[in-house]
């Protein structure tokens, strides 16, 4: 098996491992399916537009948090929505089901509850990255070891 | 927030039809505006940075223009300067002009574009209000091709 089978071959497996932890969803693929030759970098654009979203999100939620003189629930929420929403959008599943659970928190104005839901968002993001970073990464080498991306539906 | 004159009382000044909202009625008027390319186009209202740059991306891949705006107001604004779509992406929660008002107040503003409601909201009624607001059709996020290729077959009547 010479080098792009050997590097495609890991791209597929990693791509169904994402699938079965539950890091990506239907939704990603969708996106990848929308990558061609006139934008050839728009998972990854996409996706680093997401994690700078998250990242202002997840810093919001922290600083509402923190406030000792009465916490804005309906602000955590908004930002906790906004951040389900585009979790959904490029199909970050498992930050996505955590916004859900976070939701409810804040709903139920429980500040221990929220702030342990932050911690699990946080955690979840931080995964994510790393995850779609070795994706890209190997789809980089593929690249430049003249191969093909494998679609993996 | 300055309130400009614009939008004290009563909306623009842009003739108001007195067309009731409903149905698009696309096929009878034919394209809208005067425009050089055959291309249709599409204003995508959502506030959500990552939602805007996907929609962007299905349509564009449609050969469909399209222009962006992050909430309500911004959409209508962007009528009151003279434009108009043949296709208006709507999302429902949105800070300064929610998706309902702004698809109320552009069909006040005789705004005949297909507007669709794309929403993560599931409950019946709020649905409900959003598309008596004046929607041709809704669709539930995420927006993915097949849905948007619906929505662009009710256009074509």
């Amino acid at each position: 098996m010479n080098i792009v089978n050997q590097l495609q071959r890991q791209f597929i497996d990693f791509s169904t491992s994402l699938h079965r932890e539950g890091f990506v969803d239907d939704q990603f693929t969708q996106l990848q399916k929308l990558q061609d030759e006139n934008s050839p970098d728009f998972v990854v654009e996409v996706v680093s537009l997401f994690f700078e979203d998250c990242e202002k999100l997840i810093n919001n939620m922290a600083r509402a948090l923190e406030q000792t003189q009465g916490v804005d629930f309906k602000q955590v929420d908004a930002s906790v929505h906004q951040l389900k929403g585009s979790s959904s959008s490029i199909g970050a599943m498992r930050v996505k089901n955590a916004c859900i659970a976070f939701r409810s928190f804040c709903e139920a104005q429980n500040r221990e509850g929220c702030l342990r839901c932050l911690q699990q968002v946080t955690h979840e993001y931080s995964l994510l990255k790393n995850k779609l970073q070795t994706l890209f990464t190997l789809e980089q080498q593929i690249l430049a070891a003249g191969g093909s991306i494998p679609v993996v539906d | 927030m300055k309130l400009t004159k614009k939008f004290v009382g009563s909306v623009c000044h842009r003739e108001k039809l007195n067309v009731p909202a409903g149905r698009a009625q696309m096929a009878a008027q034919g394209r809208q505006g005067g425009r050089k390319s055959n291309k249709m186009t599409a204003l995508v209202v959502d506030d959500n940075v990552v939602n805007r740059a996907i929609h962007h991306r299905l349509l564009d891949n449609l050969s469909i223009e399209s222009e962006a705006v992050g909430n309500g107001k911004e959409a209508v604004d962007i009528h009151c300067s003279g434009k108009t779509f043949d296709l208006i992406l709507m999302d429902m929660d949105m800070p300064i002009m929610n998706g309902i008002e702004a698809t109320r107040k552009l069909r006040e503003m005789g705004i005949r574009s297909m507007i669709a409601g794309v929403s993560t909201r599931s409950v019946e009624h709020e649905i409900r209000e959003f598309i008596e607001a004046g929607l041709d059709d809704y669709q539930e996020k995420p927006l993915t091709m097949s849905k948007l290729i619906s929505i662009i077959h009710k256009i074509k009547g």
